[in-house]
């Protein structure tokens, strides 16, 4: 459907929830058109092309709400979600902070944030096929110890949004994606490693080269062949960028105001304290043309901006949605933000760090000895004590350089040492997706091995 | 010819024969295969925050998801709307995988035997909502009533019916009515001003609302939830290194879930990217274990009567007295590598193709009584409660998640200790179990696997379990 049909929708929504009684209103309407394609060992695996839409509906009935959504956008598809978000209302108690954003506050920032790019829609099947095959042929060729694949994806999406309340606020933009992939497998012996490599971009000429996805792809899985477990002992850790960033993500967790009013984060009452080392600044900017975390809007009609979460190492500010801010005495930071439908939650834009001036290399060789972490799995991260454990592979780090692989391992400690614990902050900030960091070193953590 | 006379039929006028044109269009380039996924599901939720129902949600979703096989190559498309222009669309797109002449269909849709695994008196989608909101109260209630020390309860109770309906260009029209319930429990507890721990519990099944009671009370998840955040009030640092890990009875299976289940999957198999590719007989686990995937089990959060592809679930016997038996298959991979499906492919909804992923997968009892296990252990810690896990299944290692633990000294179980991840390697991990107790529980019903960013309600369960050795990831 056209954006303008969308709109249209979303105001009928509106339009009927307040003749059947509802005290305020807002819909969200998502719309997403997705192209992919996977080749593994050089053919073909799946394509895949299918659109589709849906709709979110929250109702206010005084200080009672409820929600409701549907795929069906037709005039009755939206007249029974209408209904079904009234009824629904009834069985909700009054929560004296529930609400919409103030008028006031609704709006949106002006001129192009280059969200949508028109070359996504105009990518041809053949040419997802042709990138995917290339990333991966580079991959497998770059090495005989590369013996697998588990494939290579190409994807391109297009998608609108709207949103429509009722104190007058109807916003909708559009915007695109396409993603590249590749995840190969090392073999020695017989031990197997894969790893991968992925790019992400608004425009499809913003992608990296097939062949340089293959080749980081590649360089990746080869490094972890050979990998070894090691001593149980206390280190510097130093995290890559793409590991990096999942340390922003908890604190980013932390620093909620949902977190903050449930007295659930290790960063409570900690506003203009320092909880981190001097160099340490971390910003959320859901404003910068282009970026994955922009948007002209939140999920509830506020104008998005640029919050400074952390500034040299002291905490600044949490980030609010309409909700928390109520319930703690602000105003919120246009951090709302939800799938289609219910009351909002708190996300953020693009969340990073500003980089430091030292170079990777310059880091290890600072380090001397510790871990280089590229790879952390599980959940183990508890943002309510800030106690943090989880699984590691990476590069053991000797005489201040990258040496040889290990994985089996742990990395723990707690999230409030940790920050004020940070050594090093590398100048290899680079943006992709929506949380950003550069290379960071954080030492005294416990590694659990052998 | 008459509507069909299930849900689609009855609300959309779908008849057999729209279900042999959209195959045959999605066949009209060739192809071996093809299928249609027709799904429509509501839900409902409802939370509790602050003592109070702050919100409530309802709503439904529905589309057909067209997939056409032709050899190692999978078209899909999919849409939401179900009018037949729209469905013929989507399957001119997925037929596109194949070039060549059409390829003929099998006409006259024939249904399998028909069974029944989860009979529920009144679906909870069609019970009073003030009955369902009781649930919350009765929970936050109970939670708070536990212990003072509890401060903030948050208890989320969800429902849905998902309805599907799958035709197959061989001939094949299974269709099944899903229901789902669960209720968890999120409780935070604090010892004056120091630092809030946290207790989650919860459960639920392809049930009505019947199954709230006794054990599955809000009244009992709500003081599990409780008095697990109370418990690690006093909890000391978690030990770092290699040491004897016991695992508790039901939800602590999440490691065969993460150890073995996922290296299992067929699809990674068919491309020997698995740590476990190629291991068929070999010996992956000490003689004691035995490791089952069971999809039958009445009730059961991960147990369908069909799977997404429209084939009966079944028992997969995984790993036999240690001896890796089998994998878990789809269509797909059961075509590519001549066997059949194990009745393993499953999808989150018509928005996604099918892929083998597990359904409740458990360790069958030993001989071992619990208690004696803990007594054999010197010093090593013994868990009774995870978060989530993760695999990289081709390196084998996994880690999941202890969020409720205790030290064994000398044969006592002693301090609650904080969370930690433990982490072992899939193929080797379990033959270092060296006892299996006789308690064999499944777990109360809240899992859901990822995979390829695709989600699914799964189970797990296991007996008290004896590691020789495993890396435990604390600080101490």
């Amino acid at each position: 459907m056209s954006e303008a049909i969308l709109r249209d929708v979303a105001s009928l929504a509106i339009r009927l929830a307040a003749e059947r009684g509802a005290t305020d209103a807002e819909c969200t309407i998502a719309e997403g058109d997705e192209f992919s394609a996977t080749v593994r060992l050089g053919e073909v695996e799946t394509l895949k092309e299918a659109g589709s839409r849906a709709a979110g509906l929250r109702v206010l009935i005084g200080k009672r709400q409820g929600s409701s959504y549907t795929s069906d956008l037709t005039d009755e598809g939206v007249s029974q979600m209408v209904d079904a978000a009234i009824a629904i209302a009834r069985i909700t108690e009054e929560d004296p902070f529930a609400g919409l954003p103030e008028r006031e506050e609704l709006g949106q920032i002006d001129g192009d944030l280059k969200l949508a790019e028109a070359d996504v829609a105009q990518v041809e099947a053949s040419a997802r096929i042709d990138a995917a095959k290339r990333a991966e042929a580079t991959a497998l060729g770059a090495d005989p110890r590369i013996t697998n694949s588990e494939g290579a994806g190409c994807e391109t999406y297009t998608g609108c949004r709207v949103f429509a309340n009722s104190r007058g606020f109807l916003g909708s933009y559009s915007s695109t994606t396409a993603s590249l992939s590749v995840t190969p497998v090392a073999r020695e012996g017989e031990q197997m490693e894969r790893d991968y490599w992925h790019s992400i971009s608004r425009s499809w000429a913003g992608l990296e080269s097939p062949e340089d996805v293959g080749r980081k792809a590649a360089a990746r899985a080869l490094r972890r062949l050979g990998a070894r477990k090691i001593e149980t002992c206390k280190a510097t850790v130093v995290f890559e960028p793409r590991v990096a960033k999942s340390i922003l993500g908890h604190i980013f967790e932390a620093v909620t105001g949902e977190a903050i009013y449930r007295k659930s984060s290790f960063l409570l009452d900690k506003l203009n304290e320092k909880i981190a080392v001097d160099g340490l600044t971390l910003i959320d900017d859901a404003t910068m043309p282009g970026f994955f975390g922009t948007s002209p809007f939140d999920d509830e009609g506020v104008p998005s901006r640029r919050t400074v979460i952390v500034e040299n190492g002291v905490l600044k500010n949490y980030l609010y949605n309409t909700y928390s801010a109520r319930k703690l005495g602000a105003k919120t930071t246009g951090n709302g933000s939800r799938g289609l439908t219910g009351a909002a939650g708190i996300g953020h834009g693009t969340l990073f760090i500003e980089p430091g001036t030292k170079t990777p290399e310059e880091i290890y060789a600072a380090v001397g000895t510790g871990l280089y972490v590229t790879e952390l799995i599980g959940f183990g991260v508890n943002t309510v004590t800030g106690d943090y454990s989880r699984g590691a592979a990476g590069l053991w780090i000797e005489d201040g350089k990258l040496s040889y692989p290990v994985a089996e391992i742990t990395i723990a400690g707690n999230l409030s040492d940790m920050l004020k614990n940070i050594i090093h902050i590398g100048s290899d900030l680079e943006f992709r997706g929506s949380t950003c960091a550069p290379t960071i070193a954080i030492s005294d953590m416990t590694i659990s091995g052998k | 010819m008459s509507s069909l006379s299930n849900l689609f039929g009855q609300k959309f006028g779908l008849t057999e024969r729209d279900l042999e044109r959209y195959l045959a269009e999605a066949l009209s380039k060739g192809g071996d295969y093809a299928d249609l996924y027709f799904e429509y599901l509501a839900t409902s939720s409802i939370s509790l925050d602050e003592s109070l129902v702050k919100s409530a949600t309802q709503g439904v979703s529905l589309g057909v998801g067209i997939r056409v096989l032709s050899g190692e190559r999978t078209g899909y498309a999919y849409s939401d709307d179900l009018s037949p222009d729209r469905i013929l669309k989507a399957a001119r797109t997925a037929a596109c995988i194949a070039s060549g002449p059409a390829t003929e269909i099998v006409h006259g849709l024939k249904s399998g035997e028909k069974r029944d695994l989860y009979p529920v008196g009144v679906l909870a989608g069609d019970t009073p909502l003030e009955e369902r909101v009781k649930l919350v109260k009765r929970a936050d209630a109970a939670a708070r009533a536990h212990d003072s020390r509890v401060f903030q309860v948050q208890a989320i109770y969800a429902d849905s019916v998902r309805h599907v309906l799958v035709a197959t260009s061989d001939g094949r029209l299974s269709t099944d009515v899903q229901p789902m319930a669960r209720l968890n429990v999120a409780a935070l507890a604090r010892e004056g001003e120091g630092v809030p721990q946290r207790g989650y519990a919860g459960g639920g099944g392809r049930v009505g609302l019947e199954f709230f009671t006794g054990a599955h009370s809000p009244e009992a998840f709500a003081e599990d939830a409780a008095r697990q955040a109370i418990v690690q009030l006093h909890a000391i640092d978690a030990p770092a290194g290699e040491m004897t890990v016991v695992l508790g009875p039901g939800w602590p299976g999440i490691l065969l879930h993460e150890a073995v289940g996922h290296g299992l999957e067929a699809d990674f198999n068919r491309k020997g990217v698995s740590a476990f590719s190629g291991r068929v007989g070999q010996q992956v686990a000490s003689p004691l274990c035995t490791v089952v995937d069971d999809g039958t089990i009445a009730h059961r959060r991960g147990s369908l009567n069909v799977d997404d592809e429209g084939e009966p679930t079944q028992q997969n016997v995984l790993i036999e007295n240690g001896i890796l038996r089998g994998y878990l298959t789809d269509k797909l991979s059961a075509r590519l590598s001549g066997g059949v499906s194990t009745g393993s492919g499953r999808r989150e909804n018509y928005q996604h193709y099918p892929m083998p992923r597990m359904t409740n997968t458990f360790m069958l009892a030993g001989e071992s009584d619990p208690e004696e296990i803990i007594k054999t252990v010197k010093n090593g810690i013994y868990c009774t409660n995870f978060g989530g896990g993760q695999v990289d299944i081709t390196s084998g290692n996994f880690v999941f998640s202890a969020s409720e633990s205790f030290l064994i000294e000398d044969g006592k179980i002693t301090s609650p200790v904080r969370g930690a991840t433990l982490i072992g390697n899939g193929p080797e991990a379990l033959k270092h179990v060296s006892m299996v107790g006789n308690d064999l529980k499944l777990d109360l019903g809240i899992g859901v696997c990822g995979k390829e960013g695709q989600s699914v309600p799964v189970g797990v369960g296991m007996p008290t379990i004896k590691i020789d050795h495993m890396t435990v990831g604390g600080t101490r």
